[in-house]
């Protein structure tokens, strides 16, 4: 069979006349998802972190909705408590990596190039020099774009969709592909909702009709207002995810 | 962009099946795309043309069949067609709407030689 006749990729226009059988044409039933090899790859980051213990978070949002900014906050202010380790995807700026650089916190850029997303197997590269046992929560920021990194996992437990208060309140209904993948969405900048038209609770119920089981937190970087509830949800996290651990180590 | 990347991993699906069965070429592939997929047929063919350039499947007729949005409502039990994505049952509005088919991305058939 020509399966295992070896006959390299290149070769592949010769006609096969050594075989003793014929080709001719033929149907093939494949039956395979666009997006299976991203899955496989993304499974294998899963399991990688699972064993390390990592809880993972992949945060999606159009640009300049504040990810690089929630980013540095928390690990200002939480990255004493716990190991932190961040892949920065966004090509807003080159400089996120940079502004993000904490002492001792891992920082890797990824350099997507013309691509608006993020893969698994990217990111499979991306932690290649992380120490993943000796951490705690890696924060991926994904390149601001709301469309095409819905589709791809990376293997992080949830996606977190960010929506400023300077953006339209119906973003849920128009990107549904991403407020369904997102288990919480964090309405950010809310120390400018005295100044914009934005109905939070409009926001809320549009979030709640593409996905019932969403989270949602309201958050300001600046005035500091709900980021208490904020790192509440990453301790949750974090515990859920090191409990299974902690058992198999007693 | 979107749909490039898409169409990039259907040539490789389509040409790592087509050189394991031995063709030369790829005369024909079936895709499923779903009506609430989110990618667009228009612009899975147009990047079609472009990402099979050089590959087995250069040429090849591409058919896209596009799969309606369907589902089932768990609070009236309604079964019923629905064009966004979204939990509120098209019949009877309650958040409880479950989308069976719609959001398919799939590589169905190759017809080699
Ligand atoms: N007023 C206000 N501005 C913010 C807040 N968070 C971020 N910004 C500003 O929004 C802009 C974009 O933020 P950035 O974190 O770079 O967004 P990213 O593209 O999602 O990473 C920057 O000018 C930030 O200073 C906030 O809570 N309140
Ligand atoms: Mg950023
Ligand atoms: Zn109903």
């Amino acid at each position: 069979m020509c399966i295992n006749c070896g006959c390299a990729p290149t070769e592949g226009a010769h006609n096969h006349h050594h075989h003793d059988h014929d080709h001719g044409a033929r149907t093939l039933r494949i039956e395979e998802d666009l997006l299976a090899k991203n899955d496989r790859l993304a499974a294998g980051n899963r399991a990688q972190f699972a064993a390390a213990g990592v809880f993972v978070l992949n945060l999606v949002s159009s640009p300049g909705s504040g990810k690089t900014t929630l980013l540095e906050r928390t690990l200002r202010e939480l990255g004493t408590k716990w190991r932190f380790a961040v892949l920065e995807g966004d090509q807003q700026t080159s400089l996120d990596a940079d502004r993000i650089a904490a002492p001792g916190v891992p920082v890797r850029q990824i350099n997507t190039g013309a691509g608006c997303h993020l893969d698994a197997h990217m990111v499979g590269h991306g932690v290649e020099n992380f120490d993943l046992p000796g951490t705690d929560l890696l924060l991926i920021e994904n390149v601001g774009n709301l469309v095409c990194p819905a589709s791809f996992d990376l293997g992080e437990d949830h996606k977190v969709a960010l929506l400023s208060v300077t953006e339209g309140e119906d973003k849920p209904l128009k990107y549904p592909q991403m407020f369904r993948a997102a288990a919480l969405m964090i309405i950010t900048k809310t120390d400018l909702l005295p100044y914009v038209d934005f109905d939070v609770e409009r926001c809320k119920a549009f979030a709640r009709q593409v996905n019932p089981k969403i989270e949602i937190l309201e958050l300001s970087c600046r005035s500091g207002e709900g980021l208490a509830e904020w790192y509440g949800w990453l301790e949750e996290g974090v515990k859920r995810k090191q409990e299974p651990r902690a058992e198999s180590q007693e | 962009m979107h749909e490039l990347s898409l169409t990039q991993n259907l040539v490789a699906i389509a040409e790592e099946h087509a050189r394991k069965a031995g063709a030369v070429v790829i005369r024909s592939i079936t895709l499923e795309v779903g009506e609430l997929s989110g990618a667009i047929p228009e612009a899975l063919e147009f990047a079609f043309d472009v990402c099979s350039k050089g590959t087995l499947a250069e040429g090849a007729v591409l058919t896209i069949r596009r799969v309606p949005g369907h589902g089932r409502c768990a609070v009236c039990a309604a079964e019923t067609a629905c064009h966004e994505l979204s939990a509120v049952c098209p019949a009877c509005g309650a958040l409880g709407f479950e989308l069976a088919t719609g959001t398919e991305l799939r590589l169905l058939e190759l017809e080699i030689d």
